[in-house]
């Protein structure tokens, strides 16, 4: 069985991110970059797959600038067998990444696909949607526990108020949510290891896809600073403002 | 407890410890001359930062002098020196005014370059990837490893995913063994190994004691109309009293970006005394506040910095190891500068240990040709002819002021004596025999509270982790920080990490080590010696962009 893990290179959850002073989007010049967070488990639970003998190969597939190679050592430093980059300078928005998978899928044929329910960049939560439409697959959202037996995948869903237990065919589509696992440290000689396994590089035009932009980014704006409270001298005073300033009862 | 389990072990030719200027410079210069020799050589550098330059702080105005001699090319490389000093401006403040005075001769800056150190160190790293040595970010060297005869074999990365208890959590990796056959120490000022070599060799004990400041700096990105791309400001006076040493650094990036940087001498004996308070006092002065105003800050950070410079110098070879860079002590104070000098170091240490590695078979041993090498350069007359400079601030501001302009102009550098160094942790008065401090509240425009500022210095520790600053004594903050010197880690800590709480029986001591810049201040000022700073998770403490 392969897993097929898409990985996407953002800003480190550590860094405070800084609009651009016109606007445009988010400062990036020199901020630490690192794959994002949601990938990293999608890529330990393919991984753990691997070790516990249900999967026999795990590629990792990450598309954008060429700096996206990093990202896909980071995940065959963990344990991907070996990494595919789409290499492109173009903003990727989530449909186009979708049909960049669709076209490796077809190539590589997985059985299964994770992916991160969202980056943390841009928060979309759209690529494994899509990538299910476009490919007409079953998909399972937001997973805190993946099992395959008998040709089957089945797949506890974090919903609302609860806990939604699915099982599907595959090949299908699976997203990962915060709770599905605590991904490893990746240890030295492993990432010595992963500078050693195989990456390969491709271009979307190689692929058939047009990734340009469907959307157009309007504004950035950097969430408004809080103002310092005030102190109440009783009740009536707080309800008063509550009423009459904040509006809000 | 159980026996630690066995740890996995790589074998390099040289092991390099912290990828700053002096390390790398290090580790290129080794791959260089391997080159063109057509020899083997594997050279690996551990980096306790999440990536490279993510721990590198500094002003920066650097001095080409190194990187030419290593770099000779480095334009076309790319290296990020984009900013030329076009003017320098001496100002000694006042409360309400500022005077312009003459800048001395070490602080001409033609020919020198505003940089951002820690892009400077990403860039340098690139270059030496370029060359083949292994660069591993996010790995903290924790542990100094001897052979049988107590040479230094290399170093121990710390184990990752601990509990608090130090007992292994469900993520546990244990920590790997680097054995070389000589290990660079290039950790920056105060480095956690270098301190653990320099006792176990008694590398300190023909020299003075080693003297620091702290150094906290502030990105800010300012309004086009007053930036002045390529000016250099640097202030003395106001706020600080006249008997304690420190200054201001200013400087005009590209991107309308300004770089502003308070150093604070650590022989301060005034224990209500803040470094970071001062700082924050200092922005608001109206010489200052001009340029920042209608600005908005982008990143903080810390650093401790060596001053005690010539005679506070180790010595710098044992058997299996050097110290280069500034945790040996190369920073030239009068030209507010180190990075040409760990360079340098980290230059002719390589030349001496690829030397060293030809003619002794197993490369054990001392390389003592390295000091020699040093003493040969222009680094060391440098480092020579500025040593009193220093050291005559113990007689104030006016005194060193005074006595800095005879030993430059008339004596040259020459003078037949040699001014001492005194360890700063014993400078602390009692509180009671020193007069409190009234800091202004912060504004929130110029001036900050500490917490706000930590936040955008990106740092992080993972949480479950064991306390990396450690208390010899557990009682000593209580009874004798609190008690003599009205707990003064709160206030120079410039990162919150101290914090004084109230318990049912009584005040305790909190340590926030989350909070963790990697200064290295408390490891230096606390009067006692109490804290020890070790190396936290690697991949730990702050994420500085372009700072």
């Amino acid at each position: 069985m392969k897993i097929l893990v898409p990985v996407k290179r953002v800003v480190d959850y550590n860094v405070k991110v800084r609009v651009k002073a016109d606007q445009s989007g988010v400062e990036l010049a020199n901020v630490k970059m690192a794959m994002n967070p949601f990938d990293e488990i999608a890529i330990e639970e393919a991984v753990r797959m691997k070790e516990a003998g249900v999967a026999s190969e795990v590629v990792a597939v990450s598309c954008g600038v060429a700096q996206c190679q990093e990202t896909l050592r980071t995940a065959m430093a963990i344990g991907a067998d070996r990494g595919i980059l789409v290499s492109t300078d173009a903003e990727l928005q989530p449909l186009a990444v979708a049909k960049l998978l669709k076209a490796l899928c077809d190539k590589e044929s997985p059985d299964l696909i994770i992916l991160g329910k969202q980056a943390i960049d841009d928060d979309a939560n759209q690529t494994g949607q899509m990538l299910a439409a476009l490919m007409n697959l079953p998909q399972a959202t937001f997973a805190s526990k993946v099992t395959v037996a008998e040709g089957k995948v089945s797949v506890m869903r974090e919903i609302d108020g609860g806990l939604e237990t699915i099982s599907m065919h595959m090949p299908a589509v699976i997203t990962t949510d915060l709770r599905l696992n605590e991904p490893r440290y990746a240890t030295l000689p492993n990432i010595m290891k992963a500078k050693k396994k195989p990456l390969e590089t491709v271009t979307p035009d190689a692929l058939g896809v047009d990734v340009a932009a469907r959307l157009t980014t309007v504004k950035v704006l950097e969430p408004a600073g809080r103002s310092a409270g005030v102190m109440v001298a009783d009740v009536a005073q707080l309800v008063d403002k509550l009423k009459n300033e904040a509006k809000v009862i | 407890m159980d026996a630690p389990m066995a740890r996995e072990v790589m074998e390099y030719d040289v092991v390099v410890v912290g990828a700053g200027p002096a390390g790398l410079s290090s580790a290129i210069r080794l791959k260089q001359l391997a080159d063109a020799a057509g020899r083997e050589l594997s050279v690996c550098v551990v980096e306790k930062g999440s990536e490279v330059g993510a721990h590198i702080l500094s002003g920066a105005v650097i001095e080409p002098r190194a990187l030419n001699e290593l770099l000779p090319d480095w334009k076309e490389r790319g290296a990020p020196l984009n900013t030329p000093v076009t003017e320098d401006r001496f100002l000694l403040l006042s409360k309400h005014g500022a005077r312009k005075l003459p800048t001395p001769p070490q602080m001409h800056n033609e020919g020198n370059y505003i940089v951002s150190l820690g892009n400077f160190c990403r860039w340098l790293g690139e270059q030496a990837e370029a060359l083949g040595v292994e660069i591993y970010p996010g790995f903290a060297a924790a542990e100094v490893l001897f052979d049988d005869l107590g040479a230094v074999r290399g170093i121990a990365t710390g184990d990752m995913g601990l509990n608090r208890d130090g007992t292994p959590g469900p993520n546990h990796e244990r920590g790997i063994e680097l054995h070389a056959r000589q290990t660079v120490f290039s950790e920056g000022c105060r480095g956690s190994l270098s301190k653990a070599v320099m006792a176990r060799f008694d590398l300190r004990h023909n020299a003075d004691p080693q003297t620091y400041g702290l150094g906290i700096k502030e990105l800010w990105e300012i309004d086009p109309a007053v930036h002045e791309r390529g000016l250099t400001v640097h202030t003395v006076g106001w706020p600080l009293a006249s008997d304690t040493y420190g200054g201001s650094f200013l400087y005009h990036l590209e991107d309308n970006l300004v770089s502003i940087g308070f150093v604070v001498g650590l022989d301060y004996s005034n224990p209500h005394l803040s470094p970071y308070e001062e700082f924050q006092r200092f922005k608001t002065h109206s010489e200052i506040r001009r340029y920042l105003e209608g600005g908005r800050r982008i990143s903080y950070g810390a650093r401790a910095l060596s001053e005690g410079g010539f005679q506070s110098l180790p010595k710098l070879s044992f058997p299996g190891g050097v110290l280069v860079g500034d945790t040996a002590g190369f920073l030239n104070v009068p030209k507010i500068k180190g990075t040409h000098m760990a360079m340098k170091s980290g230059m002719e240490a390589a030349d001496a240990i690829f030397d060293h590695l030809a003619d002794v078979p197993d490369g054990s041993g001392e390389v003592t040709g390295y000091a020699e090498r040093l003493r040969a350069s222009w680094l060391w007359d440098e480092l020579y002819q500025v040593r009193n400079i220093r050291p005559s601030f113990r007689w104030g501001l006016w005194g060193g002021i005074a006595y800095s302009a005879i030993d430059t102009y008339v004596l040259r550098g020459r003078a037949p004596w040699t001014l001492k160094n005194h360890a700063d942790h014993t400078q602390l008065k009692p509180a009671s025999a020193c007069a409190p401090i009234d800091y202004p509240k912060p504004d929130g425009k110029l001036s900050f509270d500490r917490l706000s500022s930590v936040f955008i210095s990106a740092t992080n520790h993972a949480e479950e982790q064991p306390c990396h600053l450690q208390l010899k004594d557990s009682a000593a903050p209580i009874q004798i920080n609190l008690a003599t010197y009205n707990a003064p880690e709160t206030r120079y800590c410039p990162a919150g990490v101290y914090e004084l709480v109230e318990a049912d029986d009584g005040p305790r001591m909190q340590i926030n080590a989350q909070n963790c810049l990697h200064c290295k201040t408390c490891d230096i000022k606390d009067p006692t010696q109490n804290i020890n700073w070790v190396t936290p998770e690697g991949g730990g403490g702050p994420n500085y962009p372009n700072m």
